[in-house]
């Protein structure tokens, strides 16, 4: 028996605590010289703001950093709420418990869970804002609250023809008690949700006004470069400073429990005087650490029983038949977010002031958000942390996590003033917490029909949790073996086994976190089982899928648009590959060539998606296209090495990135669903590695089981 | 004192001789539209106009500068006009929009260059731009929309 913990359950662990209501208050602000003074009496709870001239503020209450949220969120309060798109204006939530999430206990932007775990949350907050505009207008007309009707952000009578405008109800309506039940929309009366609203988060950005935590000025501002042992839980056992003292601007110089700090007026001098400075290192054990005696060691791991996280009938391979097995391998990998990670904090009388991208805001779920970290940090109770956050340049996953806020709170605590923490390109890629390296062993029996009678994956991968969050090592981490365990497929024996090695390398949530390598094991290797049965990829899933509706409706849908079996030019093949992660469903068929020296081009790729319903196609399609781009950027270019206890890599010109010029024509084609929304930022990530070594393989009939996949042997 | 035009406008600013333009532009003039994202010419993040040719500014020297007029996101239109910013608002380019002030920058000065860009011209010269949301495919919809427009 093993003992396991899902990433949802271990966030579950903390403390539970309801969504609060926060309680309308009278705020009169008026502008010097107007005549009637706008205040904003109308805050129902803690995403609506009505003010008496009509504004309407909807409150974000997730991180923005590109997935849209800033503009689905508030369609779906803007939707019950019933109020026009044009007028709307956002707000940046601050951190507080009535902003957990459903899913996690905190506040959290992760796991593709933004819209599943506000879609009937905010719409009821929007509703009953709603509702309590109608009894403001129905107890002023002294009529029945259900012959009124909105529209716009206008109360109608239609009997008696009066109508009242939201803000002329604003003061009326905060009087009035919440209701306790309220009646959605039926999905047929949808006027905004569903539309290809325009984001709202796009003007600013193309015009350079938009705020990232890397623009954040505070009067008095020093900004600081790190300088940290290369060697993963190294420490400095002394530092010279005198040349980097030398440098004009550079104003300190002060040890941070991440390495040693040089404050300066600027990014400039500050980095100079990093670079200036002379740091004797204690590497300590993790300095013989390197990929290669890891992957040694994984070869050695993967003959071990390991830990079991699915048994089905007899468990496994069974004896008779075609057998079949084969081993994949994927490399640790940094999220490389276009905006190195940066924290400015301010500490001051008794209070410390944050801001910062970041992905967790506050709550117990993984350990504290920037809230309870900085408090920490600071000495202060998390109630004197305030945290403002900025638009994130790239998240991924990445800035669930706090080191740059510990940086910054702990060099403005020592040098009393304002600190922005800024990690050079360098400094970001050396010092990430990654994806997880994966060493996989897959068996299988095949019967007469050539479809697997059993299946046996034992897979060699270390414990995100473990590494970050603290969680027992032994203890099964799921997300290890998400992709392989939740495999769809009808196979009657089936097991899957883990083994969970423990290095020092820190690792984390990367997009999609463990279904990005999984896909490319699972569904590399039912691709090679379907051609060892002598049948077509697609029909050989097809037959396996009967039980499962939608995994088999994006298949049936992809292989329709891709045109699967039609002939292509010469030098041309296509690969399909499906997954299912997050609780949706993407199936994607890539069509590549091959490029002089080998290299592999991909022309094409075609998903088919199933996310349930759809809250704004045209930002669904861009994560489509964002998580395509991610996981091809992975499966063609992505390695991290570790050599002699440090990363290997350091910036864009070793950590390449997809450019355009090898971006493939991506078309995204929805499945019409009215089941609730599942995530979108992260399930086409998982399909396009396989889908890609799955075309290779069809046009080269070479089988390339080690990510990344680079030239094709000749 | 380095003297140069920044969105023309005169501006003097006591720096290094080495410093980038780039920190220049966001550290001593406050103009934070012209993003860091690698220091080693390689994203193309802090691409702006020199003299009305594209650079990555985080490879100039302030010295380098002296004299001459620098375009940065802020200078591109007076209100978000231009018809790259239009273009890029139409197909809904950005997503975190970290890279978005470089690419657009990088291919105003392409319509200049090629005011009818092939494909193999916004392969070749928006090459020089990293997105790690990859919305590249729209910013090729955009240039050819805003190709379109420009003719117009």
């Amino acid at each position: 028996m093993s003992t396991s913990v899902t990433r949802r359950d271990f966030l579950r662990a903390g403390v539970a605590v309801g969504a609060g209501l926060t309680i309308a208050v009278y705020l009169p602000s008026c502008a010097p010289g107007s005549k009637t003074p706008v205040t904003t009496p109308f805050k129902p709870n803690a995403w609506v703001r009505i003010s008496t001239d009509g504004s309407v503020t909807l409150v974000v209450d997730r991180s923005e950093m590109g997935q849209g949220v800033y503009t689905a969120l508030p369609m779906l309060l803007a939707e019950e709420l019933d109020v026009p798109w044009e007028s709307v204006q956002v707000e940046q939530a601050g951190a507080g418990k009535e902003y957990y999430n459903s899913i996690f206990p905190s506040q959290v932007t992760g796991g593709s869970t933004s819209v599943a775990s506000a879609w009937l949350p905010l719409r009821e907050a929007g509703a009953r804002a709603r509702a309590m505009l109608v009894a403001a207008a129905a107890s002023a007309w002294a009529a029945d609250a259900r012959e009124c009707r909105t529209e716009n952000g206008v109360v109608f009578h239609d009997a008696s023809r009066r109508r009242l405008k939201y803000g002329e109800l604003a003061e009326r309506a905060a009087a009035l008690p919440v209701p306790e039940k309220v009646t959605l929309k039926d999905p047929k009366e949808f006027k905004l949700i569903g539309t290809p609203a325009k984001r709202l988060d796009v003007d600013a950005k193309v015009r350079g006004k938009a705020t990232f935590g890397m623009d954040v000025e505070v009067p008095g501002m020093l900004v600081a470069v790190v300088a940290r042992c290369p060697v993963f839980g190294g420490t400095a056992t002394s530092w010279d400073e005198a040349a980097a003292k030398q440098i004009p601007g550079v104003r300190q110089v002060v040890k941070l429990s991440s390495g040693i700090a040089v404050l300066a007026d600027g990014y400039w001098p500050a980095r100079k005087g990093r670079d200036a400075l002379k740091v004797v290192w204690n590497e300590g054990p993790v300095a013989r650490l390197s990929t290669e005696n890891m992957r040694k060691e994984m070869a050695v791991l993967v003959q071990r029983p390991g830990q079991v996280t699915r048994k089905e009938g007899s468990g496994g391979v069974v004896r008779g038949g075609k057998q079949f097995s084969a081993v994949y391998e994927a490399p640790y990998l940094a999220h490389a977010c276009m905006e190195p990670m940066n924290a400015t904090a301010q500490v001051e009388a008794g209070q410390c002031t944050v801001w910062v991208p970041t992905q967790y805001q506050c709550g117990p779920a993984l350990g504290g958000g920037v809230q309870e970290v900085a408090a920490r940090v600071a000495g202060l109770d998390p109630s004197k942390v305030t945290v403002h956050t900025t638009f994130l340049g790239g998240g991924f996953g990445r800035r669930v996590m706090h080191d740059f806020v510990v940086d910054a709170v702990e060099a403005s605590k020592a040098v009393g003033a304002p600190v922005k923490v800024i990690f050079s390109r360098e400094d970001d890629i050396q010092h990430d917490f990654y994806r997880p390296p994966t060493y996989a062993r897959l068996a299988a029996s095949l019967g007469a029909d050539g479809l697997p009678t059993g299946l046996t994956a034992r897979v060699v991968c270390p414990s995100i949790l473990a590494s970050a969050f603290g969680a027992p090592k032994d203890k099964v981490d799921d997300s290890t073996v998400e992709g392989i365990a939740n495999l769809p497929y009808s196979i009657p024996n089936l097991l899957v086994e883990v083994v969970q090695p423990d290095w020092a390398v820190p690792l984390g949530f990367w997009r999609s976190v463990g279904s990005s390598q999984n896909g490319f094991v699972v569904e590399s290797f039912m691709d090679e089982l379907a051609l060892a049965a002598g049948q077509d990829p697609v029909e050989y899933r097809r037959g396996l899928l009967s039980t499962k509706p939608r995994h088999l409706g994006v298949l049936e849908l992809v292989a329709e648009k891709s045109g699967w079996g039609s002939p292509l030019p010469d030098g041309r093949a296509r690969g399909v590959a499906l997954m299912e992660s997050f609780s949706s469903y993407v199936a994607e068929v890539a069509e590549v060539s091959l490029n002089a020296d080998r290299t592999i081009r991909v022309h094409r790729v075609v998903a088919a998606v199933d996310c349930g319903t759809v809250v704004n196609p045209d930002i669904v399609a861009a994560q489509v296209e964002s998580a395509i781009v991610y996981g091809l950027t992975a499966a063609l270019h992505g390695e991290i090495t570790i050599d002699r206890g440090r990363v290997a890599q350091s910036n864009f010109h070793d950590y390449p990135l997809l450019r355009m010029r090898e971006m493939p024509v991506i078309e995204v084609h929805l499945v019409q669903s009215s089941a609730a929304p599942t995530g979108i930022g992260e399930p086409a990530t998982p399909p396009i590695a396989p889908a890609v070594a799955n075309a290779v393989y069809a046009l080269t009939k070479q089988r390339l089981r080690q990510l990344p996949l680079r030239a094709v042997p000749g | 004192m380095l003297q140069f035009k920044v969105n023309g406008r005169d501006v003097s600013v006591d720096v290094a001789p080495d410093t980038p333009l780039l920190w220049v532009l966001r550290d001593n003039l406050h103009l934070t539209g012209t993003k860091f994202g690698c220091g080693i010419g390689q994203c193309g993040a802090c691409t702006v106009h020199l003299d009305g040719e594209a650079q990555k500014s985080c490879q100039l020297p302030a010295g380098s500068v002296a004299g001459k007029g620098v375009t940065t996101i802020e200078g591109l239109s007076a209100d978000g006009r231009h018809a790259v910013q239009q273009a890029w608002i139409a197909e809904q380019v950005p997503q975190c929009g970290y890279c978005q002030s470089g690419q657009i920058m990088r291919a105003a000065f392409l319509l200049t260059k090629k005011p009818k860009p092939t494909d193999a011209d916004i392969d070749e010269v928006m090459s020089e731009n990293l997105c790690r949301c990859g919305t590249y495919q729209r910013i090729r919809r955009a240039i050819h929309r805003a190709a379109g427009e420009a003719s117009a």
